[in-house]
């Protein structure tokens, strides 16, 4: 149900193979076991998505509470109440404040480290490539709820391995989790090291691609690595870049575990996201149309950074 | 920079970046290991004193963690094995067989690639309720069926099948299902098995809407009762790690067993734009 950690297909490229061939179908080339194959995926997604997706644009415009969920009867339409009561909470806008930042701090941090792994493995000069390739995967492959527990401890001020470390080059013990100033930073750390490795593979798959004849073209030109980098790599790695980019963004945007376990959405609510939040209100409080505006708020955030970001990488091309 | 000093530069960071990829798994390992209270010493404990198995016994004895294991592997596997017919006929069907509508109904469900699934888990737990699937393993296994996505993959890898071999297969007079049993099953074997690793990492890992839809403690996933007991024993250092472990373990080998088909699946058919 996950976006990020899906496997890749960039719909942009839809240059597969048996593209060209298709054409309009006449009547004798209807197939009716095409609707039988289909039937129970849609029926399912149906029934199991589209719909709920649905209802919850309606749950959203409703008083829906605990007293509806014990009789449908007791929901009533509100209009906006449900947006306009956000707008007047300090806890919603916290909320976005936090996602934004875990979402545009992290996201590029996470793609940048990612870029860098994958240039270092991709190296030619380096050897075991493959073995360093799933060393720097194998975060990703972890279970999210338990690595933020062990995350926990490595962030105890007294006896976490983070504060010892930096004790040996002078650095005071910080509070990481327990001050809010640096709860966010320290699930961000934490969020890097969990999923740099997914976007290093697709970042070496779009390193290799990338023709020698380009890198040799420029060596003869007299490109030194750091201009052949900037002029040659960088370039060909833009789809590479946007598709990373859009699938790292969707998923920070969806922040949920991380601070549901390490810090509650504390201290003082500093990594309180928007899905925290939405959780807390509809299913620890059950007031369901407030949870239902949440989420709404959620979508169209990651439709319109999603649109913006395929608009500015059309105008950088 | 000479050949041999840029090479230093790569191995020392490369050197880094395994430190910083692996010190917390080697650190959970280690303390999983260690005697109550070793963990929380300073200065930290790199390695066990004396390394004891105790915190499992007690994870397997105590706190039930056998049955929340069997419900991690019993919902994952269902949602696998059968998530992978229903996308893989869909995707198969969406690639390959004509009729009309086809290509209107698929452009509405790719529609559905960009809503979070968090705006659907409100209605859906209701629904859910319902249809008397809360605390039901159903709840869990029914939402993870099907998968745009898994369809999405599935389609785009199947385009690549030549239309001739299925044509001269009906020809021979061979049925629909026949076909894509017999033909297009083998031929895109890599991609279900891609498919197949994915989903069942991916519903393992899962945490939001198991903790949603189970409130009884048995029918718990692994996740959820680790976010659980990470609440009530938040002292146990040694105990928590020990259930990380346990938590990671099946994944961690799963992963590694099976890392080519996973690796070339999620580089398959990308940046190819």
């Amino acid at each position: 149900m996950t976006t990020p950690g899906a496997p890749v297909t960039l719909p942009a490229g839809g240059t597969a193979p048996g593209r060209h061939r298709r054409r309009r179908f006449t009547r004798s080339e209807q197939n009716p076991a095409g609707w039988l194959f289909l039937a129970p995926a849609l029926i399912l997604t149906g029934i199991f998505f589209f719909l709920p997706v649905i209802a919850s644009l309606f749950l959203s415009v409703t008083d829906f509470d605990i007293y509806a969920i014990a009789d449908l009867r007791n929901a009533r339409f509100v209009g906006l109440r449900n947006y306009r009561d956000l707008t007047e909470n300090p806890v919603f806008w916290q909320a976005v404040g936090n996602t934004f930042y875990f979402a545009l701090v992290g996201g590029p941090l996470t793609v940048g480290t990612s870029l860098a792994a994958a240039l270092l493995v991709n190296a030619r000069l380096v050897r075991f490539r493959a073995l360093f390739r799933t060393v720097f995967f194998v975060p990703f492959v972890t279970t999210l709820v338990a690595v933020a527990i062990v995350w926990r401890y490595l962030y105890h001020p007294q006896y976490g391995l983070l504060n010892w470390m930096l004790g040996g080059f002078g650095i005071e013990p910080i509070e990481w989790l327990g001050d809010p100033r640096w709860a966010m930073p320290a699930i961000i750390l934490m969020a890097v090291w969990k999923n740099f490795g997914y976007n290093m593979l697709i970042f070496i798959a779009g390193l290799q691609s990338i023709p020698a004849e380009l890198y040799e073209a420029a060596g003869l030109d007299g490109a030194g690595p750091l201009r052949q980098f900037r002029h040659v790599t960088l370039p060909m790695l833009a789809p590479t870049f946007l598709f990373v980019g859009v699938i790292t963004m969707i998923g920070y945007f969806q922040l949920f575990a991380e601070p549901y376990v390490m810090t509650a959405g504390g201290p003082l609510r500093s990594t309180t996201s928007l899905v925290l939040l939405m959780y807390e209100e509809g299913f620890r409080w059950w007031r369901m149309g407030a949870a239902a505006a949440v989420a709404f708020v959620l979508f169209l955030i990651i439709l319109v950074w999603t649109l913006l970001q395929f608009r500015l990488q059309r105008e950088a091309a | 920079m000479p050949g041999r000093g840029r090479k230093v530069v790569l191995y020392a960071l490369l050197s880094l970046g395994t430190a910083f990829a692996l010190l917390p798994m080697a650190w959970m390992v280690a303390a999983s290991l260690m005697q109550p209270g070793e963990a929380n010493s300073f200065p930290p404990r790199l390695l066990p004193r004396e390394p004891t198995l105790e915190h499992y016994r007690a994870l397997f004895t105590r706190l039930n963690l056998g049955r929340f294991f069997l419900n991690s592997l019993l919902v994952a596997g269902a949602v696998t094995s059968v998530s992978l017919v229903i996308n893989s006929l869909a995707g198969y069907a969406f690639a390959k067989l004509r009729f009309r509508g086809r290509d209107r109904v698929f452009r509405l469900l790719t529609l559905g690639l960009v809503i979070p699934v968090q705006v659907a888990m409100l209605p859906l737990f209701l629904l859910m309720r319902e249809l008397g699937f809360i605390n039901t393993y159903w709840g869990a296994i029914i939402p993870g069926l099907a998968s745009i996505f898994g369809i999405f993959l599935i389609r785009q890898y199947t385009m690549a099948l030549p239309d001739d071999l299925l044509d001269a297969a009906r020809m021979d007079g061979a049925g629909e299902l026949r076909i894509y049993w017999s033909i297009v099953v083998p031929v895109i074997r890599p991609i279900l098995a891609t498919l197949a690793i994915w989903t069942f990492l991916a519903t393992w890992n899962d945490f939001m809407w198991p903790l949603i839809v189970f409130s009884d403690e048995s029918m718990f996933t692994l996740p959820v009762a680790l976010a659980n007991l990470a609440g009530e024993r938040v002292q146990d250092t040694e105990l928590m790690m020990a259930g990380s472990v346990l938590t990671v373990l099946p994944v961690m080998l799963v992963f590694l067993f099976l890392q080519r088909y996973y690796v070339e699946g999620i580089t398959l058919g990308s940046v190819k734009g």
